[in-house]
């Protein structure tokens, strides 16, 4: 023990630490905030350290060119001793940091956290919210395969439409004309170099900024932030009923660290690493690219967006967002900080959480996406086709070879980017689809050059068949009124 | 003590010093700014596009539309498969084409020739287009990007080696695409 103790002195007397080590650890900071809430920014930065430490390991492996990416994720998936599981906790990682990052942001705003005198605490959090996500799209990159390649694509759609500069921004991202190896190459430097290194200065900022100003204090519904007061307030709190950080409320924090980690290493266990997917070849065009889990709600909100609407969304969208972020704190810095007296910022939080959560759910199954196979893979559901006429079957036939089944489904089947036509004879009379097929029109290309008039006619006939038992199928009562057939199903009332 | 106003020797040392360093910065940051910002100023003089041939004429039926790949023009060692670049050949009429980005105008996803309907669908957002390139439906504001080409001693020739973006036609640094 002697020996232990000589060493420490001799560190000691050299690096002088020991004072500055035991001040930060003791400092007092509010009982209450020894909670199960205050534990996320620790968790964060767990996994930022996990992240770092897999990123190292994964990076004696994987070789950031183009033509040799691909192979070595796979060499580390199959061939390299538990690459699989580096790989698969570097995956899983990013998820979860994510997560945590923006369960974190989400406490810190219902806890009115941002509020004086941790403003800046706030918007460089901000900033390393944009920074996390910097990260999860261009590890996405570094993944190189299909989607990567595509996804890379997306970006540069995305930066094109910039005013002005947008095709210089397109050859700064991609490095060259063309999705190649510049690009990987740089994506590889900002994912490695410049982002994590922006990244840990702002942690770092971020933290002194927690120890130089103090944990919030737990929220008291009727206690409210006063410029004025809020300094002696919170001395108060600290020096005279507070409790030293270690350990009174570290335990905490060290709990959850070690549940996440467990949690990120079952899931890397459970479900492997992320991909890769088809190899990165331009030339494969047989790929339905899908961004990351976290980009998802992006993926749906550009697919759902009106054309007219999408170069300003995405120009001004993020600018907004971004702004409305880095401006909170200076439009509420003070006053209630209690979520439960807050039900703007409640309500704000759940619209937000719903909004995004339904998108992401959307994005898993896209509706909005062709089903490219449905046409010759799913079949005509056999209730459809039975006591149909030669007519009707022959409109089937044309149904499914003109690839209408892409984007309608029949019996659950089939694309669903166009309505069902399940009952497409209850809402629209036979001129009706006539005029749909022949000239398109809501979001449906005209097939009128596609179609002969016979085709049309067997296909209109089909429709017209489409109806559930014991609903009669939709009719035009002006011709019934010319016809004088006032009775007659218009589905059997062919010209 | 020095007078508050009088500028001591080593406090001149010092502003000489910090003045050598920013001239020597300014200096470095030149060819330093040059590199990072090289891949834009190379294509202003559209050093990048180069006339690539697709193949022989009869590879391409008439009234038909074929995949054709070709090799970017400008190849770095790195660059692996993601210089073969894929694209819609449709042949009108004898020496008269139309060759597509596979690209979609939307986003630029790998967009997919149907010869049944006649349609392009894209398996992204669900943008559409009809035989000649033109937007049928979907998220797309304009229809598909088309190579300048021409036919040369029974040759399809198009000029490539860049990758069209929706947005990028009309930009400072940028040509303005010979389809837009």
């Amino acid at each position: 023990m002697r020996l232990i103790g000589q060493i420490e002195d001799w560190f000691e007397r050299r690096l002088q630490l020991a004072g500055l080590i035991r001040e930060t650890a003791e400092h007092a900071v509010p009982r209450n905030t020894a909670s199960w809430f205050y534990v996320f920014g620790s968790a964060a930065l767990t996994i930022f350290i996990l992240q770092i430490v897999t990123g190292i390991l994964l990076a004696m492996i994987y070789v950031p060119s183009a033509a040799e990416a691909w192979s070595s994720l796979q060499a580390l998936n199959h061939d390299v001793t538990l690459g699989w599981f580096i790989r698969a906790l570097h995956g899983w990682g990013s998820n979860f940091m994510i997560a945590i990052v923006l369960i974190h942001m989400v406490q810190v705003f219902l806890f009115g956290a941002y509020k004086f005198p941790r403003e800046l605490t706030w918007i460089v959090g901000v900033f390393l919210l944009l920074v996390t996500l910097g990260m999860a799209f261009s590890g996405q990159v570094l993944r190189f395969d299909q989607d990567a390649y595509w996804g890379l694509g997306i970006g540069a759609s995305i930066a094109s439409h910039v005013p002005i500069i947008g095709s210089a921004a397109v050859k700064l991202m991609l490095g060259g004309p063309i999705i190649a190896g510049a690009t990987l190459s740089r994506f590889f430097a900002l994912h490695v170099f410049v982002i994590p290194g922006t990244l840990i200065a702002l942690v770092g900022v971020h933290l002194l900024m927690v120890l130089k100003l103090g944990i919030n204090e737990w929220p008291m519904p009727g206690r409210l932030v006063n410029r004025a007061t809020y300094t002696n307030e919170y001395h108060e709190l600290t020096e005279r009923n507070g409790a030293p950080f270690v350990p009174y409320a570290i335990w905490k924090d060290l709990f959850f660290a070690g549940f996440i980690l467990l949690a990120v290493a079952a899931c890397a266990i459970y479900f492997g690493p992320f991909g890769p997917t088809g190899q990165p070849d331009p030339t494969i065009i047989q790929t339905a690219p899908r961004p990351d889990y976290f980009f998802l709600w992006l993926y749906a909100l550009l697919s759902l967006l009106p054309p007219s609407m999408e170069t300003p969304a995405l120009l001004v969208g993020p600018v907004l967002v971004i702004l409305g972020l880095l401006l909170l704190p200076f439009l509420s810095g003070e006053g209630e900080k209690s979520w439960r007296r807050r039900p703007i910022a409640v309500l704000a939080v759940l619209i937000i959480a719903v909004t995004l959560g339904t998108f992401t759910h959307l994005a898993g199954f896209a509706p909005w996406s062709p089903h490219m196979n449905a046409w010759s893979g799913d079949p005509i559901p056999e209730r459809v086709l039975h006591g149909s006429t030669a007519l009707e079957r022959q409109g089937a036939l044309v149904f499914q070879s003109k690839q209408c089944r892409n984007c309608h489904s029949l019996g659950e089947l089939g694309g669903q980017r166009g309505p069902s036509l399940d009952s497409v004879a209850v809402r629209l009379t036979q001129d009706q689809l006539i005029r749909q097929v022949i000239q398109g029109g809501g979001n449906m290309p005209a097939y009128g050059k596609n179609l002969t008039p016979a085709e049309t006619t067997a296909l209109v006939a089909f429709l017209g068949s489409l109806h559930p038992a014991g609903q009669v199928p939709a009719r035009d009562a002006s011709r019934d009124t010319a016809l004088g057939t006032g009775q007659e199903k218009s589905g059997s009332a062919r010209p | 003590m020095p007078n508050e106003n009088t500028l001591s020797r080593r406090g001149l040392f010092m502003k000489l010093g910090i003045l050598f360093n920013g001239l020597v910065a300014t200096a470095l940051a030149v060819p330093i700014i040059g590199f990072v910002l090289s891949s834009i100023t190379r294509g202003r003089a559209n050093a990048y596009l180069a006339w690539v041939p697709l193949g022989s004429v009869n590879e391409f039926p008439e009234g038909e539309t074929r995949l054709a790949t070709f090799r970017n023009p400008n190849v770095m060692p790195t660059d692996g498969k993601t210089v073969d670049t894929a694209c819609w050949v449709r042949r009108v009429e004898r020496d008269q084409f139309q060759v597509f980005a596979i690209n979609c105008a939307h986003l630029g996803c790998p967009v997919r020739w149907f010869p049944q309907s006649g349609l392009f669908m894209c398996p992204c957002h669900g943008g559409a287009y009809y035989r000649d390139g033109s937007r049928a439906s979907g998220p797309p504001e304009r229809g598909l990007f088309e190579y300048p080409y021409k036919v040369e001693n029974g040759l399809v020739t198009i000029q490539a080696g860049e990758l069209f973006t929706p947005g990028s036609s009309a930009g400072l640094f940028g040509k303005k695409l010979p389809c837009a």
